[in-house]
C-alpha cells in the first residue's frame, strides 16, 4: 500500500502516506505486526467453512474419499494404471490428501478479495493476510484427511517408512507454492472476473501434470522428466508417497528445481500483489 | 499545548472514469461487446462533432485537488459536503485505504477508522466471536480486546444475545454491538464516517456522547456526517469540501450554516442582483432575511424567541393578488411547515407597482432545537393561480437550547428531547378533591 514509515517518535508512530510509485517493498514487518489479524481471518474460516452443512467437517475427508472412488473406478479398474505396486485406492488417495490441500487452497485465495471487498474498501490491514489466511485455513482439512490417510494405511498393511521426517518440508513446498500462485490470481481476479471461471480448468489441468492419478514413472523420456520438474507439485506428491508408502519415489535433485520455481511463483507473486495493492479498493 | 497530529499537503486524487467502467470487473464477454461497440460509439460521437473519441473515453476525474489542512491535537473535526464532493475519498486516503496520487499526509499516532460500522462482522458467527473478529480487524490485539470486553458487551446491550450467531440480530442490535466494538478502539487518531446514520435516536445520542467523550481524552476524531445537527453539536471545526477542494475551513455554526443555504453569502441572508434572481411576469424577488425580535439579521434563534423570515420583492407589473409563501425544512429533510400570508392587508388584493416587505413570524416555543431551512416563493392568485417567482433553500437559521427551562417546552427535563418540533402548548388540568380515590396499593 501506501509508503508507510512507522518510525516511532516517543511511543507514537508517525505514518506517512502518499503515493506509491513503480514497485513497492514487501513490507512483511508490518504483515507481522498483523499476525493476530491473520490468525482471526483464519479462525473465521475454518469456523464458518462448513457452517449450516449438514454433514459438517467430514467434508474435509468426504471430498478426497470420493475422489479416491471415482478414481480407483476408473483409472485403477477400467484403465488398470500402474501404481508403483501399492493398491491403488491407498496410491491415489495418499497424492489426494496434499492436492486438496494445494487445490482448495488456490481455489478460496485466489477468490479471497473479491468475497472480502467490503473489508478491503473500508478497512486498512495487510491486504496479503486475505489470500494467506485463507490458504492457512485449509489446512485443518489437511489434517483431518491426512488421518484418515493413515487410517487408510492401516488397513492394508502399509507402514509408513522413516523418511515421515521430510513431510514437513514437503508442506512448506506446498504452502509456498500455493501462496505464489494465489497471490497472483487473487490480485490479478481484482481486476478481471475472468480468473474466478478460470482457476477451475486451472486447477483441473494442473491435477493432470501432477502424478494424482498416475504414476511418475510412467514419464520416461529425460527432457519431459527435466520439464516435469519445473512443476513443484510433482515432487510433493511423489514425495508423500516416498515418504508414507515407501516407493521408489524419493525426490531426486530435480526436488531443488521445483524449490527454485516455487520460491520464484512466491517472490514474484508477492511483488506482482504488492504493485496491484493500491488500486484494490478502487477497482474491487 | 497543541500538537499537528494530522497534516495534509496538497493532496489529490485521480480516477480513470473510462478505465474505472469498462476495465475493472469486467468479464471476457463484457469487455468483447465493449470492443465491438466503442467503434460504434466512437463514430457517434464524431457524427455529433465532439472532437475526436478516443480522449474522452478514457477521462480523467479528479475526486480531489489540492486538498491542505492540519489537525492538531484532540480536535473534534467535522468533514461535511455534498455528495460527490470527495469526503469519502479524503477518508479512504486518511485511512490508507487508497493512495493519493499526488501530495503526501504525515499521521502522527495510530489510525483507527471506522467507515462502515459492522465492516467484517459474520453473519454466522455469534456475537461474542464478532466482537474478537471485528476487533482484530479494526486493529486491536486481543488482549486489547480481552481487556474492554465487559465494557464492549455492556455498552452494546446485547448481553443475552451474546452467544447467538449475529444472522438472528435485529439491524439495530447489529449495530449497537458494531459500534460498541469500535468505540472502544484506543487509537490517537478516529475517523468516523456516517455512523450515526442508522440507529434509533437514543442510540445516536449514546454515539455522540462516546465521541465526544474520545475527544475529551486528547484523541482526535474526523467525522463525516450529513447529520449537520450532529456535527455542529460534536465539532467546533468543519471543513467543507465541494467539488473535490476544500471550500471552508472554521467555525461549524458558520460553515454549517452558510452550506445549508447552498452556496456565498451568509446563511440568515441572501441578497439576489437583478441577473438572479428570480423573477415572474409581475414580481421579482430582491432578497431573503432572517430577523429577531429586534429587527437584526441573525443566524441563529433562542428556542423561545420569535424569528422572521422577510421577503423582499418588487411587483413590476401591477393588478395581480400575490401570495407570499414561506416553507420550513429541517436539517434532516422534513418538511415542517408551509405558511401562507393570509394575514396582511394585501389578502386577495390587487397589488399596485413598488417595494414590498412581508415578515412571517415564526414563534418561540415551536420549532425544536437545529437547523431551519427556509424555502420561499410567491404565488400569483389572480387574474390565474400561477407560481410567480421561487427560491428553494434560500436561508437558514440555527434553533438553539439554552437548556433554560423556565421559558421553553423543556421545563425541568434536562436530556434528550425528541420530535421534529417542540411546541409549549397550554395544559389544563381539573382538580376534584371530593373525588372518591380508592387506594390502588397492593394490600
Amino acid at each position: 500500500m501506501s509508503n508507510i514509515n512507522t518510525s516511532k517518535s516517543g511511543d507514537v508512530p508517525v505514518i506517512q502516506i502518499k503515493a506509491t510509485t513503480g514497485w513497492a517493498s514487501l513490507n512483511l514487518k508490518e504483515l507481522w505486526e498483523f499476525r493476530e489479524l491473520l490468525y482471526f481471518f483464519t479462525w473465521r474460516d475454518i469456523k464458518v467453512r462448513y457452517k449450516q452443512t449438514v454433514l459438517g467437517a467430514s467434508w474435509a475427508i468426504l471430498q478426497p474419499l470420493f475422489a479416491m472412488v471415482i478414481f480407483s473406478v476408473v483409472f485403477g479398474r477400467l484403465a488398470n494404471m500402474p501404481s508403483d505396486g501399492i493398491p491403488y485406492p491407498l496410491f491415489s488417495f495418499a497424492a489426494l490428501v496434499p492436492w486438496y490441500f494445494f487445490s482448495n487452497g488456490i481455489g478460496s485465495a485466489s477468490n479471497s478479495l473479491v468475497s472480502g471487498s467490503n473489508l478491503l474498501k473500508k478497512v486498512y490491514f495487510p491486504r496479503m493476510a486475505l489470500p494467506i489466511s485463507a490458504i492457512i485455513g485449509g489446512f485443518v482439512d489437511f489434517i483431518l484427511a491426512f488421518s484418515v490417510l493413515l487410517l487408510m494405511m492401516l488397513y492394508y498393511g502399509v507402514m509408513p517408512t522413516a523418511n515421515i521426517v521430510w513431510l514437513p518440508f514437503l508442506l512448506v513446498l506446498i504452502f509456498m507454492t500455493s501462496m505464489g500462485v494465489s497471490f497472483w490470481l487473487s490480485s490479478m481476479n481484482v481486476q478481471f472476473r475472468d480468473v474466478r471461471y478460470v482457476v477451475p480448468f486451472f486447477i483441473q489441468a494442473w491435477m493432470f501434470i501432477t502424478p494424482v492419478v498416475y504414476p511418475a514413472s510412467l514419464i520416461q523420456d529425460e527432457f519431459l522428466k527435466a520439464l516435469y520438474a519445473l512443476n513443484p507439485m510433482v515432487g510433493v506428491i511423489e514425495g508423500f508417497r516416498w515418504a508414507l508408502l515407501g516407493t521408489d519415489t524419493a525426490p531426486g535433485p530435480m526436488i531443488a528445481i521445483s524449490f527454485i520455481v516455487s520460491v520464484t511463483l512466491l517472490v514474484t507473486g508477492a511483488f506482482y500483489f504488492r504493485r496491484m495493492e493500491k488500486t484494490f479498493a478502487d477497482v474491487v | 499545548m497543541s500538537k499537528t497530529v494530522v497534516s495534509v499537503k496538497d493532496v489529490s486524487k485521480k480516477f480513470h472514469i473510462g478505465k474505472l467502467q469498462s476495465n475493472s470487473h469486467d468479464t471476457l464477454g463484457q469487455k468483447l461487446t465493449e470492443m465491438m461497440a466503442t467503434p460504434f460509439r466512437r463514430a457517434g460521437q464524431l457524427a455529433r462533432g465532439h472532437a475526436t473519441g478516443a480522449a474522452d473515453l478514457d477521462e480523467d476525474f479528479w475526486a480531489l485537488q489540492d486538498i491542505n489542512f492540519d489537525i492538531q491535537q484532540g480536535e473534534l473535526v467535522g468533514i461535511i459536503g455534498r455528495n460527490g464532493a470527495g469526503k469519502s475519498t479524503l477518508l479512504k486516503i486518511l485511512s490508507r485505504i487508497t493512495e493519493p496520487t499526488t501530495g503526501s499526509i504525515d499521521i502522527h499516532g495510530r489510525v483507527g477508522s471506522l467507515l462502515e460500522v459492522g465492516t467484517g462482522f459474520h453473519p454466522e458467527l455469534t456475537g461474542r466471536e464478532n466482537i474478537y473478529l471485528n476487533g482484530a480487524i479494526l486493529g486491536m490485539t486481543k488482549n486489547d480486546i480481552n481487556r474492554s470486553f465487559d465494557e464492549i458487551v455492556s455498552f452494546s446491550e446485547v448481553e443475552k444475545f451474546l452467544d447467538t450467531p449475529v444472522k438472528h440480530y435485529s439491524s439495530g442490535m447489529t449495530l449497537r454491538l458494531a459500534f460498541a466494538v469500535a468505540a472502544h478502539l484506543e487509537p490517537e487518531v478516529l475517523i468516523v464516517d456516517e455512523v450515526l446514520a442508522v440507529g434509533d435516536a437514543r442510540f445516536q445520542r449514546k454515539c455522540i456522547n462516546k465521541m465526544e467523550d474520545v475527544g475529551g481524552q486528547g484523541r482526535t476524531v474526523l467525522f463525516v456526517s450529513h447529520n449537520m445537527a450532529a456535527v455542529t453539536r460534536m465539532c467546533k471545526r468543519v471543513i467543507l469540501l465541494d467539488g473535490g477542494t476544500v471550500a471552508a475551513d472554521g467555525s461549524s455554526q458558520a460553515i454549517v450554516s452558510s452550506y445549508l443555504s447552498s452556496g456565498s453569502g451568509t446563511s440568515s441572508v441572501r441578497e439576489f442582483d437583478s441577473t438572479t434572481a428570480p423573477k415572474g411576469d409581475a414580481a421579482i424577488l430582491k432578497a431573503v432575511r432572517v430577523r429577531n425580535t429586534e429587527g437584526q439579521i441573525t443566524e441563529s434563534t433562542n428556542i423561545s424567541d420569535p424569528v422572521g423570515v422577510e421577503i423582499e420583492f418588487d411587483v413590476f407589473e401591477e393588478g395581480r393578488v400575490l401570495q407570499p409563501h414561506v416553507i420550513l425544512v429541517n436539517d434532516e429533510g422534513v418538511k415542517l411547515f408551509t405558511s401562507v400570508d393570509v394575514d396582511s392587508e394585501w389578502r386577495n388584493k390587487a397589488r399596485p407597482k413598488g417595494r414590498y416587505t412581508s415578515t412571517a413570524w415564526i414563534p418561540g416555543n415551536l420549532l425544536t432545537e437545529g437547523m431551519g431551512i427556509v424555502s420561499v416563493a410567491i404565488w400569483a392568485l389572480e387574474p390565474s393561480r400561477k407560481l410567480e417567482c421561487w427560491y428553494r433553500e434560500a436561508v437558514a437559521f440555527q434553533v438553539i437550547d439554552s437548556m433554560d427551562g423556565t421559558n421553553s417546552a423543556r421545563g425541568e427535563w434536562a436530556g434528550d428531547f425528541d420530535g421534529v418540533m417542540r411546541p409549549l402548548l397550554k395544559w389544563e388540568t381539573e382538580y376534584n378533591s371530593g373525588a372518591d380515590v380508592r387506594s390502588e396499593k397492593l394490600a
